[in-house]
């Protein structure tokens, strides 16, 4: 009695005998740049914006405010717990997360958390879910998403993003507001994400 | 240079007119086109229908007929694509060292009628004149097996008293695809009247293309219809002249 | 409840009803039409985009050169992780070890994640024949899935449904398996996409048990990749307490730097988008966040007879983004059930049978479901060239049938064709006589005919044919010399 596991590689060994494996590595195509004259930054949130999602830039000095601004007010406010006291400033009265229930999230309203990179070309971005980040499912049940992107965190294209990122640690990309397109192939922003996203991009420059 | 015409199957037998008019162009660009009796078919309708050892005997008629010489030029995209894409394949079949060996020789030398004269030749004006208004259909394999490009519609810009017309649409395949029209004839025909409809849409007189059987095909949902645009291969309008008008 | 493909009419046939179907013919030239600008406007947006097809083509190609050792890394990736996994010869026995992980966690419910695999090995069936209720949550999966219909899309399993029929499927089932939809539900995406939103949030919030598959899986990391737009899969992937996951062998990227040019293909071919919404990777067991317990199938189910096939593997390195279906002229006008699977389209016509071998009517036909046209192969992200995996298909077919005892008449043809084409004698003889027939028609004022009795028909019964000319092209050059004496 064979296990299914030595069929099945017993089967992929007689299917490739007449194969040799490929032990380089494939080196793709680089990524696009910024176009010429503009920022990185700037093209971060004119892609972002494209999604149709919310993009301010601020300075450093003005992120608490732009947070608050990002929240209507009377908001119950996700936060996790490694966020920067700099950004907590901004929220009146944030509820930690301490592996809040799906249904406790599901009465809170909105969620702010820092990023890991941003993708301009793409307008992306990726979340490795460390402190500043918090459980996956914080930024994925509150309704609305205020996220901070740093200016330095900003890269080009999809493969300068890669060598950052750490697979072992579980990912969430992002690009734009949840959305559909199964309905006659019209685009609807918001169906089990968050229905909005709010980005606030620190830039020294702002 | 030696340049043989491959007529191919269905102009031998079905438009004669598009060998003649391929003939006559070649001359009047100076080359001195031949016939080889040799030749019967490509081998296409064989090998697209899963008739693989059906198709070899065409291939070594092909081989046979075209061996020594430099070029060989046909009217027709499919089946240029057929010789230098599928020939291998038919000769691998065959398990013959020899088929294949010759395949490798006239596949490579084989050319659609505008690749050669813009490729080979280097014209795009080849002295035509038909005072009609035309829309082109640039057929499947001669855009996609092929890539010839705008080759055509540089020869036809240059047609002196010819208004080409956008077609829209154009790069969607009319459903012929061979054994496709009659094994699926129900969608072939769907994909028929569609470009017929877009044909009509233009108000050209005249519909062009580089392969006569997608114009049969194409041609027969126009006629069934009445429409009374007529259907011309592109070597048809590259031969007319003031003198011998098509 | 749910449809099945099982026992559907071969493509002609079918194709023939779908033909007849006028609001299906306009749903689907619209959405194909919207689908394929979106994608030609992002695709142009990138400058590189061949040599990305090419890179994307060059790393699925590596993985399945050397699967074995791959498939071997990336268990041992995953298991190091905390992840279970198992493995899968075939449909039947990756859904018995999904039933067996429902039945430990005595769950009478799952969710899914938007899954083709799932479909295909028919895992829903099988989980309802346990008592299990298996919930789609991605929105045109709810409404294939309220509606008892099949998916006719890869990407857009609803595409056949317009606005209209989808309001009328909510209003009528969402109640039976749950919150019903609200009295004033209209007919505006927007609002019917918010009634899927309220329809299934309590079953997310409730779920214990996840079953996903996946669009890669990297073997040197272990990683698991879901690309969606809905926050569906998010929701799947993060809630539950247990997650399984069926992964089709094929599936497997070499290297984490590797899944770069597929992220970078997929979203642009697939939904036109630069990229998608949203997508999750995720390694095993990350403790304190999402499912602490996590199941891998590595699933076969014909996988090793296409890597078999040393012209059909290369179907093999599809990551399902659909581009071929968008662009498919044929698909455009019959629609996704003709192809009687899951996987229908360009795709669906080299996968079946590449997947269940050859042999069966209905699969045999599917090689033939298409003109060649070769709009499916510029469109392929990774440059699988289905033209060529058709005839090479539809090689096989034939073969299939050489030692009939009664040969049908189309293999009589064209060996009829391959005696005249061996000889230009044969042939011109055979052409001499339809000028005859030409002449006679011509004589009686006939340009071309009209319909023909017989298998003459189905050319005939829609389109004219040309009456054959007075003389053919080879006697006309020896009359005249070739033009020289005319």
């Amino acid at each position: 009695m064979t296990s299914a596991r030595d069929e099945v590689l017993g089967r992929v060994r007689a299917a490739l005998r007449d194969v040799e494996g490929a032990d380089e590595p494939v080196v793709a195509p680089p990524g696009a740049a910024a176009p010429a004259g503009t920022s990185l930054v700037e093209h971060f949130a004119e892609r972002v914006a494209d999604y149709r999602a919310t993009v301010v830039q601020c300075p450093p000095d003005g992120l608490a405010a732009a947070v608050a601004a990002a929240l209507p007010d009377g908001a119950r406010v996700v936060v996790p717990v490694g966020l920067p006291d700099v950004v907590l400033a901004g929220i009146a009265s944030p509820v930690v997360d301490d592996a809040l229930s799906a249904a406790d999230l599901d009465a809170i309203d909105a969620v702010v958390t820092c990023a890991r990179v941003g993708i301009a070309e793409t307008g992306t971005i990726v979340l490795d879910h460390a402190p500043d980040q918090g459980r996956r499912v914080i930024s994925l049940v509150p309704d609305r998403h205020v996220c901070i992107v740093y200016a330095d965190q900003v890269v080009a294209d999809v493969p300068d993003a890669f060598p950052l990122l750490d697979p072992v640690r579980p990912l969430t990309w992002i690009s734009g507001p949840s959305a559909t397109s199964d309905i006659e192939l019209d685009r609807v922003e918001g169906v089990h994400g968050p229905r909005h996203l709010h980005v606030i991009v620190v830039d020294e420059s702002s | 240079m030696r340049v043989a015409l491959m007529v191919t199957c269905v102009n031998d037998a079905m438009f004669p007119g598009t060998g003649q008019a391929v003939v006559r162009l070649l001359r009047r660009v100076g080359v001195d086109v031949d016939f080889p009796q040799a030749q019967t078919c490509c081998g296409q309708p064989m090998v697209n229908t899963g008739y693989l050892d059906e198709a070899v005997p065409a291939v070594r008629s092909f081989v046979r007929a075209f061996e020594g010489y430099d070029a060989v030029v046909t009217p027709s995209g499919s089946c240029a694509g057929s010789a230098r894409h599928q020939h291998q394949l038919v000769a691998a079949r065959s398990g013959d060292a020899g088929l294949a060996a010759a395949v490798a020789e006239t596949s490579p030398k084989t050319y659609e009628l505008t690749e050669f004269l813009v490729d080979v030749l280097g014209v795009t004006d080849v002295g035509a004149y038909f005072p009609h208004s035309v829309t082109y259909h640039p057929t499947c394999h001669s855009l996609r097996m092929l890539s010839v490009g705008d080759r055509p519609r540089q020869l036809l810009e240059k047609v002196r008293g010819l208004r080409l017309v956008d077609l829209p649409k154009a790069e969607e395949c009319c459903g012929f695809g061979g054994t496709f029209a009659l094994k699926n004839a129900d969608t072939s025909v769907a994909m028929g009247t569609d470009k017929a409809r877009h044909v009509r849409e233009t108000g050209a007189e005249v519909l062009v293309a580089g392969d006569n059987s997608c114009l049969m095909h194409i041609g027969g949902v126009l006629n069934r219809g009445r429409s009374g645009v007529r259907v011309m291969h592109l070597a048809e309008i590259l031969a007319s002249t003031e003198e011998r008008p098509a | 409840m749910t449809g099945t493909f099982v026992g559907m009419p071969t493509f002609p046939s079918a194709a023939r009803t779908a033909l007849a179907d006028t609001q299906l013919r306009h749903n689907l030239a619209h959405a194909t039409g919207v689908i394929r600008g979106k994608r030609a406007a992002v695709v142009g947006e990138v400058e590189n985009w061949e040599d990305l097809r090419l890179a994307g083509a060059a790393v699925k190609d590596r993985a399945l050169r050397s699967l074995d050792s791959r498939l071997v890394e990336l268990e041992e990736s995953l298991t190091a992780r905390g992840a279970v996994v198992h493995w899968a010869r075939d449909a039947d026995e990756a859904n018995r070890i999904v039933v067996e992980v429902a039945r430990a966690h005595a769950v009478d419910e799952v969710v899914k994640v938007k899954s083709m695999v799932t479909q295909e090995i028919g895992l829903n069936e099988a989980l309802e024949a346990e008592g299990i209720a298996a919930w789609e949550t991605d929105l045109a999966e709810l409404i294939v899935q309220l509606g008892g219909d099949l998916p006719s899309h890869i990407l857009v399993p609803a595409i056949h449904r317009n606005r209209a029929e989808i309001r009328e499927i909510f209003r009528r089932r969402m109640g039976e398996v749950g919150r019903p939809a609200p009295d004033d539900l209209t007919d505006e995406p927007a609002v019917l996409a918010g009634a899927a939103r309220e329809h299934l949030r309590e079953k997310f919030l409730r779920a214990k048990l996840a079953v996903s598959g996946a669009n890669f899986a990297v073997a040197d990391s272990g990683t698991l990749v879901v690309v969606e737009s809905e926050g569906n899969g998010r929701m799947c992937l993060t809630l539950p307490d247990v997650l399984v996951s069926i992964v089709g062998i094929e599936k497997v990227v070499p290297t984490w730097a590797e899944l770069d040019p597929l992220i970078r293909l997929l979203p642009r071919s697939s939904t036109g988008e630069r990229m998608n919404p949203y997508t999750s990777t995720w390694t095993g067991i990350t403790p304190g966040d999402g499912p602490q317990e996590v199941h891998v199938v590595l699933l076969d189910n014909g996988r090793t007879r296409a890597l078999a096939d040393e012209t059909g593997r290369q179907a093999l390195r599809c990551i399902r983004c659909s581009a071929c279906l968008n662009v498919c002229p044929v698909y455009e006008r019959t629609g996704g059930h003709a192809y009687g699977s899951v996987y229908p389209g360009p795709i669906g016509a080299i996968l079946n049978p590449l997947l269940k071998g050859t042999g069966d009517p209905q699969t045999d036909s599917l090689p033939y479901a298409s003109s060649l046209c070769g709009a499916c192969f510029e469109a392929c992200p990774v440059r699988i060239d289905i033209p060529e995996v058709l005839v090479h298909l539809r090689a096989k077919v034939v073969d299939g049938h050489r030692d009939d005892r009664v040969p049908k008449p189309e293999a009589l043809a064209f060996r009829g064709a391959a005696w005249a084409f061996a000889d230009p004698g044969r042939l011109g003889r055979a052409e001499r006589l339809s000028s005859v027939a030409g002449r006679v028609l011509r004589r009686r004022g006939k340009a071309s005919l009209g319909r023909l009795p017989g298998p003459g028909g189905a050319w005939t019964d829609a389109r004219d044919l040309p009456v054959p000319p007075a003389e053919s092209f080879r006697d006309w050059w020896k009359r005249t010399d070739g033009g020289e004496r005319e």
